[in-house]
Order: C-alpha cells, then sequence, then structure tokens
C-alpha cells in the first residue's frame, strides 16, 4: 500500500517534469560561444545585445543561452560540441579564431546549423557572416587625421589578420588624405581582451607622440590610458559613451542585432541556407556613434559626409590608386578593391612605415 | 630608431608591480609549504574590492586597503579547506581562481564603465605601490633569512612534522602565511584595476596570477628572484609594445615567450646542478602542497 503510493508519487513526479520537457522541445534554442566575457563593454557585449534582441523578438518561440570567455583553440571545439549536444539547432560563434573548431563540429551534427562570424570557411550548414569594419575605419581615419596635433596616430591591433589590416590601412588612407603630413605608428596587442595589456599598448603609443589611436581590441582601457594623458580615442565594437565627449570622440559600432533576428527567423520558418555575407554602413550593421562636440563642427560635417557616401556605395574605402607598402602596384586610379581581395588583405599600403608581423 | 631607456624603464616598473606583489604573497605561502594556486582568484577580488572602495571614498589607498582585506578574506576560505579540511591544495586553489572569477563577474557588473580615482604621484613620479613593491622585497628576504618567525615559517614548510614535533603550531604559521599571501595578491590585483586600467573590467587580470606562481619558480623562492622575475616579465611585455610603436619588427612570440624559457633553463640548471652532486640543489621547500595532520 505505502509502497504504491510511493511508486504512483514517483511517477506522478516524473510525468510532471517530462511534460514541461516536451513542450519544451518545441523551442527552438540558439546557442552562443562568446571570446570575451559578456561584461567586456565592446565586441562580446554587442553579441550579446543581439542575443536579448532575438529573444525579445521571438519571445517564448526561442530559447538562448552561451558560453562566455571561450579560448579561441581546442577548448572551443569542446564548448561548441556541448551546445549542440544540449539540444541547439542554431549556434553562433562569434570570433574569428573558432573557424576551425566550428567547422569540425558542424561535421559531427548535420542537423545543427551554424554560423560563424568573421570567417571563411563555409559549409551546408555552417554560414559566415562578417561586417566591413573597413567602411568605419575610414570614417574614423578622417576624423583622427583632422584632429592629430602631433602628425602621429595610432592603432591597437590585436592580431594580424584581414580583418584588422584592413582596418589599419583604411584609417590610413583617410587620414593621409586629410592631412598628407599624417605618420600611422601600428602596435600588436596578441589578445583581443586584456585589459592591462591594452593599457600598456595605449602607454606605448602615446611615449611615441600619438595624440589619437584607434584600438581593435575589446576592452576600455586604452580609452581609460588616453583620458589620462590627454589623448583621443575611439569607442570600438561597442560605443563606449560612458568616455565620451573627451577622450572618446566618435566610435564604431558592430550592429548585429538585425541579422541575428533575420538569422534566427529564417531558422522558425525553415528557409535558412547557408550563405558568407559582409554588411556594411549601409545596411546598418557597422554605426558610427555620436561624434562629439570635442571634435569642430567642419570636420563632423567632413566625416559624416564621407560616412553617407559609403552607405550609398557612392565611395569604397579602397578605391585606386593605391599602391603597396613595398611601391608595388595595387590599385589603378578608379579601380576598387574586390572582397576577394579584402578577405585575404596581408599587406600594408604605401606611407604606413610600420612593418608588418609575419 | 632610438627608445628612451627610461621612459621603458619606467613603464615597466608599472607593468611589473601588479605580479611582483603577487608573487611575493605566494612565496610566502610556498615556503610555509602551502601552494596556493588561487593567486588568480584572489587578484582579481582585490581589483574588484579595491576599485569599489576606491570610487567610493576617492581614495585609491583605501582601495587598496580593501583590496587586501578581500584578498585575504577569500584566501581564508582556502586556509579552512586545506588546512582543517584536508582538502587537496591543488585542487581546492583551482577552485578559488574560478570562484573568484565567477564571484567578481556577478558582483562587479554595477562597476562597469565607472572610473577610478588619480593615483597619488611619489617620489620619482612612481606612485606610491610602485615603492611600496620594491620595498616589500628587502624586508621579506630580510624576515625569512634573518628573523626568528621567518625561520619558524620555513622550517614549517621545509618539514611540518619537525617543526610540529617541536611545538611549533603548524596550522596557525600557514593559515597566517595563506592571509599574507591573499593580501597581496589582492593589491596586486587592485593595482591592475586602479592604477594599470582605471577601471573595473570583468575579467581583467587575464593570467596574471598564472604568471606570478611561474615567477615564483623562475625565482627559486628567493624575494629577490621574484624581483628580477616580475621585471623580466614586465620589461618584456613594455619592450616589445613600445619597439613595435617605435616601429622596429620584433619577433613578438619569442619575446613573449621568452620569460618562460628562462623559468624552463632556471629549472633545468638546477636539477642538473643538483644531479652532478653541487651544493645548493633545488630551493623548493620540502613538505610545498603537502597536507599536514597532527593526529597522524
Amino acid at each position: 500500500m505505502k509502497r504504491r503510493t510511493l511508486l504512483g508519487s514517483a511517477a506522478a513526479l516524473v510525468a510532471s517534469t517530462a511534460l514541461p520537457a516536451w513542450a519544451q522541445e518545441e523551442k527552438l534554442k540558439v546557442g552562443f560561444i562568446y571570446v570575451g566575457p559578456v561584461g567586456d563593454g565592446g565586441w562580446t557585449y554587442q553579441h550579446d545585445l543581439a542575443r536579448q534582441a532575438v529573444e525579445r523578438e521571438y519571445g517564448d518561440r526561442v530559447e538562448t543561452s552561451y558560453i562566455e570567455s571561450v579560448p579561441e583553440g581546442a577548448d572551443a571545439e569542446r564548448a561548441i560540441t556541448q551546445l549542440a549536444l544540449s539540444g541547439h539547432k542554431l549556434i553562433f560563434t562569434t570570433s574569428f579564431g573558432f573557424m576551425d573548431a566550428t567547422v569540425n563540429v558542424a561535421k559531427k551534427f548535420p542537423d545543427v546549423k551554424f554560423e560563424h562570424a568573421t570567417g571563411y570557411k563555409t559549409a551546408e550548414n555552417v554560414a559566415t557572416y562578417d561586417a566591413r569594419f573597413y567602411e568605419g575605419r575610414a570614417v574614423l581615419g578622417t576624423i583622427a587625421g583632422r584632429m592629430t596635433k602631433t602628425n602621429k596616430i595610432g592603432y591597437i591591433g590585436s592580431f594580424p589578420i584581414p580583418e584588422v589590416v584592413q582596418g589599419i590601412n583604411s584609417a590610413y588612407i583617410h587620414a593621409k588624405k586629410v592631412n598628407p603630413d599624417v605618420e600611422m605608428k601600428v602596435v600588436w596587442a596578441y589578445t583581443w581582451f586584456d585589459p592591462a595589456k591594452e593599457a600598456d599598448a595605449a602607454a606605448a603609443l602615446i611615449a611615441e607622440g600619438v595624440d589619437v589611436f584607434m584600438q581593435h581590441t575589446d576592452s576600455t582601457a586604452p580609452l581609460a590610458k588616453a583620458q589620462e594623458a590627454g589623448a583621443f580615442g575611439f569607442g570600438q565594437a561597442s560605443d563606449m559613451s560612458n568616455f565620451a565627449p573627451q577622450p572618446r570622440i566618435a566610435s564604431i559600432i558592430d550592429n548585429w542585432e538585425p541579422y541575428y533576428i533575420k538569422r534566427v527567423g529564417e531558422v522558425l520558418d525553415g528557409t535558412w541556407k547557408s550563405h558568407g555575407v559582409w554588411l556594411g554602413i549601409g545596411d546598418g550593421e557597422v554605426v558610427i556613434g555620436e561624434i562629439t562636440d570635442a571634435v569642430p563642427a567642419e570636420i563632423k560635417a567632413e566625416a559624416e559626409a564621407l560616412k553617407d557616401k559609403i552607405a550609398t556605395g557612392e565611395h569604397h574605402p579602397f578605391t585606386g590608386p593605391l599602391k603597396k607598402q613595398d611601391g608595388s602596384d595595387w590599385l589603378a586610379e578608379g579601380q576598387v578593391a574586390s572582397d576577394q581581395e579584402l578577405s585575404s588583405m596581408n599587406f600594408y599600403v604605401e606611407g604606413i612605415t610600420a612593418p608588418m608581423p609575419k | 630608431m632610438m627608445i628612451d631607456p627610461l621612459s621603458v624603464f619606467i613603464l615597466l616598473l608599472g607593468a611589473a608591480t601588479p605580479i611582483l606583489f603577487a608573487a611575493l604573497g605566494e612565496l610566502v605561502a610556498e615556503r610555509a609549504g602551502v601552494l596556493n594556486l588561487g593567486v588568480e582568484g584572489m587578484m582579481i577580488t582585490g581589483a574588484l574590492a579595491g576599485f569599489a572602495a576606491a570610487h567610493a571614498s576617492g581614495s585609491p589607498a583605501l582601495g587598496f586597503l580593501a583590496a587586501a582585506i578581500a584578498g585575504a578574506a577569500l584566501s581564508m576560505t582556502f586556509a579552512a579547506l586545506t588546512q582543517f579540511l584536508l582538502s587537496n591544495q591543488v585542487a581546492t586553489g583551482l577552485a578559488l581562481t574560478l570562484f573568484g572569477l565567477g564571484l567578481t563577474a556577478m558582483f562587479g557588473k554595477p562597476y562597469e564603465g565607472m572610473k577610478a580615482p588619480a593615483m597619488m604621484p611619489g617620489p620619482l613620479g612612481l606612485n606610491w605601490m610602485i615603492w611600496l613593491g620594491i620595498a616589500l622585497v628587502p624586508l621579506l628576504w630580510w624576515f625569512l633569512a634573518r628573523t626568528r618567525p621567518g625561520l619558524i615559517l620555513r622550517a614549517v614548510g621545509e618539514n611540518h612534522d619537525a617543526a610540529h614535533g617541536l611545538g611549533y603550531p603548524v596550522r596557525r604559521v600557514r593559515i597566517l602565511a595563506i592571509g599574507f599571501g591573499g593580501a597581496l595578491a589582492g593589491m596586486g590585483g587592485a593595482y591592475i584595476s586602479i592604477a594599470t586600467v582605471l577601471q573595473w573590467t570583468e575579467g581583467m587580470t587575464a593570467g596574471a596570477g598564472w604568471i606570478a606562481l611561474a615567477i615564483v619558480v623562475f625565482a627559486q623562492w628567493n624575494p629577490w628572484g621574484v624581483l628580477a622575475g616580475a621585471w623580466l616579465f614586465g620589461g618584456v611585455t613594455v619592450l616589445q609594445l613600445r619597439l613595435q610603436a617605435a616601429g622596429v619588427a620584433v619577433p613578438v612570440q619569442l619575446l613573449s615567450m621568452a620569460p618562460y624559457l628562462a623559468t624552463i633553463i632556471v629549472l633545468v640548471l638546477i636539477s642538473a646542478r643538483q644531479k652532478f652532486g653541487r651544493s645548493g640543489g633545488a630551493a623548493a621547500p620540502a613538505s610545498l602542497g603537502r597536507p599536514f595532520h597532527a593526529l597522524k
């Protein structure tokens, strides 16, 4: 008798826990792999904002989860596999270094769809998406070229990969256009996120006489350093508006929301297909944050005019005549760089004296 | 292109200070026979607590004090687990690191984006924490090599059974050493948030605690060696960034590897010297990492 009630209640317990589990299977589980912490205030923060936007957009129809601070290496494969095994049907891997790990895991889970940011390897179930950050860099370069008093602008690079090299070249080309005397100093931090090292990199640039610099690393540490030294910097990936009006005089923002909402929607209605897309200012994926009053009005107007011309496609940041650093010809007068050339860019343009790391 | 060596040295001192503090603290704990791998966790806790206190009070000095207290408090959980419950020190230390990183990620949210108060410049334009870090080196050397409490601490680390037999309170000495290590790790972490980065960011110590652990081995448990190690690590970081900014082609990977390579070479040299029967030998405390139970 007693045993029977016990069994009965156990069965009821199993049923009550199992039922919601069935109900939950209707939900699309979307997973995200982040390279930094969501609180980095930059790159990962922006991806997480887009994840939240997906939740707001689809409400009960989706369930999202993320794993943060995943190192780019063997551990990434384990983290992605973990998400795939736990029922996630769409997984966003949000850093270049997750490329091989994503492709490897995708082979083992053909019914799971993968979206890899900034990479170039696609498969039946692996799509890639990227932003034309170099378009935004052109605008920042214009501002930097105008704002520098020492004629030395700086760039804190993360890793010498095409995405970052494009940014350095684009910023330099446009700074040079408005200030022929400008010099570009480059420091590679070899990390996406290490506030102390990024601060040291900023200090090294400042010690070299740089008074306006850009960064392609994820923390706000360089801006804090700029503030201390009275230099100017730009918000990176996120607006970083709490450093406005200076040292942060403008920003380049990654807005992943439209893309994430669109792709999750496509999985929900079954129209998702693999692709490789590269969206820019015109698509709203690269956004220039408010240019503050620390920038004189005419420079602000000039930068905004350039932004509009890039958005409409009237101006391509890599338009000839352009030469490579070694003096060899690259683009002829009026010629525009192809996407293929840009996505494998491993050289500086003429005029940058810093050596390209091997 | 020429680089002013003095400016590199000044940047070096700043870069070396967090790891100098943390490594000196760990050195004292290890000389007492305790291997605490939770340095990273205590540093990040100090970074947050120090930043929060400095931000609230407007005084960096109070920030460092709070960081020392927070680091020591966190280390007491390690002390309770390893000294009273005799848990494995390696596993407990690793857990402490993970715990510290998670705890600060949670409590640090409201502090994101805030700014630290300015540091008071000390003599020669270097802040007081840099000076304090350097001053700790001879002080600790003197304490360990020339004082009676220092001798007891070393005795506990070398052979806890013998020390116990002589009537020394092994557990109490170790708890004090762990607490001291935690306080210094906390101050080292706070240096990153208050003096280097000037703000709080989740995960901001980014592995400095592990470098501190490597330096203790590199230094062969000698405070002067810790100073050399911290300057070597700090110097390599700063120098390569400075050279890059000056437009010199530098083999960054090679330079970043150098301190770790130096650590391995030191270890090889020491064990070679032991093998060939020379005097000296490994300086690792003989009871390092071994649990102690008085009723054994």
